[in-house]
């Protein structure tokens, strides 16, 4: 009898309990979003404070320089590829801005120069980005690569990014692009 | 008129720069090309397939109810040693740890907290579903299917007995760790338990020195103490025990009836084992009732009292967020009391908003905490109080049994339990059945 009564007891919490929390659980259906989320760069935000290439949980950066080429002006006098200094507008590594030399630069015709980036010599210092944006037209800028962002719950770089660049952005919708393929203007 | 003039002047420069600064794009068109220059797209390498978030919440559906079935029918300790191996390499370096069920609850801290987030409904089933399956299968989440559990469980290799009394008193840092870490992310000022996550190191295999060290220091620790982290830190396990605490099904010592023969004393690592009541009653009936009558009393005495001090603290607990750090750094500058400016400072001088929208902001934050001060402070107090009353209150236990609250049912006790167990090889051949 007292047994029985005890069950009862533990069987009416229970049910509370799990009410309680399947109740929970259908209000956070209601109110939250089906896609997931994952991080990305605001370009229009973010100040190239370099933070990126050292505060990432991997030992190379998830975020790296890419470049809208529709955007890009195509100058031979690149803020973003030369030192302000540089003697001479070549390729010579100590004219190059990019201190690992990730920007690769195409002659393609009289006076235009194409500029692309090898992302696995990328490291996200953003270097270029500044000089860019200080100069020409922002075609060089820095977003978060989701073949190799690890996604983490709570964002190492966010954490300290001093703009609140970094966001949360759906799944569906990954990228933050500047130019024509873009929605960032 | 002249100063106008110049004034005009001014202003006129001032647009074209802003003009300049809102047209920066333009600044080098486009050139059309004469050759047949073929342009080329910016890549954008996809994150992994959305299939696979779906996949982590069927799998650990699927986990924990071969874990249930595991621990609570069959009694197979192998088959919960498979899934905690199967565990740590899906949930563990393949997937690398991230989202957890541990750190969910902060996310879910946070959409609470917050307005402007939304919760991801996986990661609400991440959280949501394990806290379901304790309510009614006791702890068979975190037995094997925890990738954080899982390793632990699987470095439990010759561990110490702590003494009874130093495990009372680190039980309760999870409710302390808990009650912090749902305050900070419900006041949207980080995740400090994926930040202090011992284990996502290894998960990732990289990280920086001090990581590698913290990490490696933790791995240690696990061989010498049975699940550290599970036990005295996991503010998750607080949660999973409530709802195991309300479960009717346990993992039970013995298939069948105990027969009080003690060899299960010692066999729990983790010291959720525990003993039958002693028969003796050591003390007068009066003395137990005043003592527990006295301690009743001090109960909203107790909570008062941390929820207060707690509240008091508001200014210093505060300072763990970014927003509120950041407004008492330009105070300084403006009232020039420190002369350097950081890279916040000089950031959040370089955009549009203005110092007082900023100590506005900072001020309500401050206010939050305050009151989260009062209700963290008042859970502390409580949950001190239940475990002194805890202690105090002698409950009548004729077997040993797993302590519905605290057993992770991983099974190791059964193999120390005679009862109904065909006789090994060797008590065979020494003809003692």
């Amino acid at each position: 009898m007292d047994n029985s009564k005890k069950i009862n007891r533990r069987k009416f919490f229970q049910t509370a309990v799990a009410l309680s929390v399947g109740g929970l659980g259908g209000a956070i259906a209601i109110k939250s979003t089906k896609a997931n989320t994952v991080w990305q760069i605001d370009p229009n935000l973010c100040t190239q404070c370099e933070k990126c290439a050292t505060e990432c949980v991997l030992s190379q950066s998830a975020v790296k320089c890419v470049h809208a080429y529709d955007v890009c002006g195509y100058c031979e006098l690149c803020g973003g590829y030369s030192t302000p200094d540089a003697i001479h507008l070549d390729t010579a590594a100590e004219n190059q801005l990019c201190p690992t030399g990730a920007i690769k630069r195409t002659y393609i015709e009289d006076p235009y120069f194409e500029y692309s980036i090898d992302e696995t010599k990328c490291i996200g210092c953003a270097k270029c980005v500044k000089g860019c944006g200080a100069f020409g037209n922002g075609s060089l800028y820095l977003q978060v690569r989701h073949d190799l962002c690890l996604n983490c719950n709570e964002c190492a770089i966010a954490r300290v990014c001093p703009s609140g660049a970094f966001k949360q952005v759906p799944v569906d919708k990954p990228y933050l692009l500047r130019g024509e393929q873009g929605y960032v203007k | 008129m002249r100063r106008m003039g110049v004034k005009y002047l001014y202003l006129f420069l001032l647009i074209t720069l802003l003009m300049g600064n809102l047209f920066a794009q333009d600044r080098f068109p486009k050139p059309e090309f004469e050759t047949d220059y073929y342009q080329p797209q910016t890549t954008t390498p996809l994150p992994d397939s959305q299939l696979f978030n779906y996949l982590d919440v069927f799998l650990l559906v699927i986990g924990m109810s071969l874990a249930a079935y595991f621990s609570l029918k069959s009694r197979s300790r192998r088959g919960i040693f498979i899934i905690s191996l199967l565990s740590v390499l899906y949930f563990g370096f393949f997937r690398k740890g991230c989202v957890c069920s541990v750190g969910s609850l902060q996310n879910f801290a946070l959409a609470l907290g917050n307005s402007g987030y939304v919760l991801p409904v996986l990661v609400g089933a991440v959280f949501i579903l394990p806290l379901l399956f304790s309510l009614f299968f006791a702890r068979s989440f975190c037995s094997s299917v925890c990738p954080l559990g899982a390793i632990q469980d699987l470095l439990v290799l010759k561990p110490l007995k702590l003494p009874s009394a130093l495990s009372k008193v680190l039980s309760f840092l999870p409710y302390l760790y808990l009650g912090f870490a749902v305050l900070l992310a419900f006041t949207n000022s980080g995740f400090i338990i994926c930040r202090y996550d011992p284990f996502i190191n290894i998960f990732r295999l990289s990280g920086d020195f001090n990581k590698i060290i913290y990490t490696g220091a933790f791995l240690i620790l696990c061989v010498l103490i049975a699940r550290p982290y599970c036990r005295f830190l996991c503010p998750y396990g607080v949660l999973l025990g409530w709802m195991s605490g309300l479960s009717s099904r346990h993992v039970t010592i013995t298939p069948t009836e105990c027969i009080q023969c003690k060899l299960c004393e010692n066999s729990c690592p983790f010291d959720a084992i525990e003993k039958p009541s002693p028969e003796k009653v050591p003390e007068t009936r009066t003395a137990g009732t005043k003592r527990v009558g006295i301690l009743l009393l001090l109960i909203p005495l107790i909570i008062f009292v941390s929820g207060f001090a707690l509240s008091r603290l508001d200014n210093i607990l505060a300072r763990a967020n970014p927003t509120v750090r950041l407004a008492e750094q330009i105070r300084l500058e403006d009232e020039g009391v420190v002369k350097e400016t950081t890279l916040e400072s000089r950031t959040f001088r370089s955009q549009e908003k203005t110092g007082e929208q900023l100590a506005n902001e900072s001020q309500n934050i401050v206010a939050q905490f305050r009151i989260g001060g009062w209700i963290l402070g008042a859970f502390l107090g409580l949950t001190f109080s239940l475990k002194l009353f805890g202690l105090s209150v002698r409950r009548k236990r004729e077997d040993y049994e797993p302590n519905p609250q605290h057993c992770f049912s991983c099974g190791r006790c059964w193999e120390s339990c005679p009862v109904d167990r065909a006789p090994s090889a060797k008590v065979k051949k020494l003809g003692l059945k």
